[in-house]
């Protein structure tokens, strides 16, 4: 397929917000379960804040997918069938319920853990949608997997959870090494099941051939002419049209950049006593431009079918 | 249940792409508004079109067959395209099965084209809108038209008579004894999308003469020879000349 940055700053972004949101939640349980001290005051409606603003962030970015986005407000309506639509609905429903999270801490109203948890069931429903979206469509075979899901949850939590991370440095809470050490293991974990799925579509056979394709069973076939002499939306829309090292190239940046290196910089601030707030904002930042990339490659590398029919102009 | 098709003999078809042109003439000048080209005369044109006919080269030089292979949407009984697309703007009809797109509904996220594995959905860059064929559905019901010509465009305009129409529940249509009786087939049956138009193999054309066939068959006696010449009175087959 053909990267859209639209939709790789739709996924990265709203991952990133969901993980920070469930970065708070878990804290405002690990606090009130007495494990860990109380954050400072306004720890909690700063942070989902700046969910918000992923969250806002990406659904703005996703306007600029759609050719008519004054329409947009229609693909509301096939939640029965459509993933593309339940997404539509659960994203915004989760925004609230995060603002309204912030905004009954910044109050101090009661039953926040009641409203975070809503939140929390949004959140993973919205991980759903989103890893859905692409894992449904079965001929797509590189997204047709449930790790298209787990990757989507577990990398959004990683760089959720380095941004809470960043967040807890900043305002010097007590309990920031342990929300770096979660952000370790979650970038690893995210390392690993991204890494089975490298392996995974790297075995992948196309069930598809120009066989199927035209139906003639003969091993030998080759286009001659896709039937027009310029591009159309065929070519232009399903192939990335870079070569094979460039592809190459974004998978090593992105395992770098994504994993191995937030991995050791983190492993570095967990090491020295209190870490500078600004490594942990660059940690995060690096590792998002990172997510940026795995996301380009995701898209980059899923071949559609579609392809067969468009290989010579004659 | 009606389920309109189209059947394709790749036989049959010799690639001269009158089906394309006449789908592109019949369709950009429909209710439902242009199908946009943006440098049709200039480098790189490119445009939306419905129907495209590409050409494959079977086999090895030099045993090579050239097919022509015209290709749209196939209206598929279980389209992958539909239940994807979060607007509802796509959909199939439950009448006669074509899959429609609704210009009027379609925010232009071109889902329905990842989730069709034909390439046939294409979206149109000016109108923002995904677009495909509708198998002539402005004119197959038009009662102002002959009955002869409720037919879709490229049906008419093919040539070689290589596009069949018709209704592929109805055992009797003339598509259904054309993909029963010349093993029609679908494409990509991996995915399971029942696609409703049917294309019809390449056939080889060769006579069988039986050994029998060589002798005269009326000649009991295996006497071959001249027959014995009329004599000169007699009358000919005519009546008019002798010799
Ligand atoms: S050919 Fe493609 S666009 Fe047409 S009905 Fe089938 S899946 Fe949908
Ligand atoms: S491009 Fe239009 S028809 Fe296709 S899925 Fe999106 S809204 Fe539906």
């Amino acid at each position: 397929m053909n990267p859209a940055f639209s939709v790789i700053l739709l996924t990265v972004l709203i991952g990133a917000g969901q993980g920070l949101f469930l970065a708070l939640f878990v804290i405002e349980a690990v606090v009130a379960a007495g494990i860990a001290a109380a954050p400072s005051p306004g720890f909690y409606p700063t942070g989902s804040v700046l969910a918000l603003l992923l969250l806002a962030g990406g659904l703005l970015a996703s306007f600029f997918h759609l050719g008519h986005p004054e329409r947009a407000w229609r693909s509301a309506a096939m939640w029965r069938t459509s993933w593309l639509s339940r997404e539509v609905i659960v994203l915004p429903a989760f925004m609230a319920l995060v603002a309204a999270y912030g905004w009954a801490h910044w109050q101090g109203i009661s039953g926040t853990l009641l409203l975070g948890g809503a939140g929390v069931l949004l959140c993973l429903a919205l991980f759903l949608c989103t890893g859905m979206i692409y894992a449904c469509i079965k001929f797509l075979q590189e997204w047709a997997s449930p790790l298209t899901l787990v990757n989507f949850t577990i990398l959004g939590c990683a760089s959720g959870v380095a941004l809470a991370a960043a967040l807890a440095g900043q305002r010097g809470e007590t309990f920031t090494a342990c929300v770096v050490a979660w952000a370790i293991v979650l970038t690893v974990a995210g390392l690993l099941t991204r890494v089975i799925s490298l392996q995974r579509n790297a075995r992948l056979r196309p069930r598809s051939s120009l066989q199927t394709a035209i139906g003639i069973k003969h091993p030998k076939i080759t286009q001659k002419s896709q039937g027009f002499m310029g591009g159309s939306f065929n070519t232009r829309e399903f192939f990335h049209g870079r070569s094979r090292g460039a592809l190459r190239a974004v998978k090593w940046g992105f395992l770098a950049g994504a994993f191995v290196i937030p991995a050791l910089l983190l492993t570095a601030a967990l090491a020295v006593p209190s870490p500078a707030p600004a490594l942990l904002w660059l940690i995060f930042v690096v590792q998002l431009s990172g997510l940026i990339a795995e996301r380009w490659f995701f898209f980059a590398q899923a071949n559609h079918p579609q392809n067969l029919y468009y290989q010579a102009i004659s | 249940m009606t389920q309109l098709a189209l059947v394709i003999d790749l036989n049959v078809c010799v690639g001269c792409h009158a089906c394309v042109t006449s789908c592109k003439e019949w369709n950009t000048s429909g209710a439902a508004g242009f199908m946009s080209d943006d440098n049709p005369y200039d480098r790189d044109p490119t445009g939306t079109f419905f129907n495209r006919v590409q050409t494959f080269e079977v086999g090895e030089f030099p045993n090579t067959q050239t097919v022509h292979f015209p290709k749209s949407c196939l209206h598929c009984e279980d389209p992958p395209c539909v239940p994807v697309c979060p607007t509802g703007a796509s959909y199939k009809r439950p009448e006669d099965g074509i899959v429609l797109v609704d210009y009027d509904k379609c925010i232009g996220c071109k889902y329905c084209s990842w989730a069709c594995p034909y390439g046939v959905r294409e979206i149109d860059e000016h109108q923002k809108v995904m677009k495909k064929c509708t198998l002539c559905v402005d004119r197959i019901y038009d009662a102002k038209l002959p009955e002869s010509e409720r037919k879709p465009a490229c049906v008419l305009a093919c040539p070689t008579n290589a596009r069949l129409y018709g209704d592929i529940h109805d055992e009797e249509s003339v598509v259904s004894k054309a993909i029963r009786e010349n093993s029609g087939y679908a494409l990509m049956p991996e995915w399971g999308t029942q696609p409703a138009n049917h294309y019809l193999p390449r056939r080889r054309t060769e006579m069988r003469i039986h050994e029998d066939e060589l002798e005269r068959a009326d000649n009991p006696l295996k006497i071959d020879g001249r027959l014995p010449r009329p004599g000169i009175k007699d009358p000919s087959l005519d009546d008019v000349t002798s010799w």
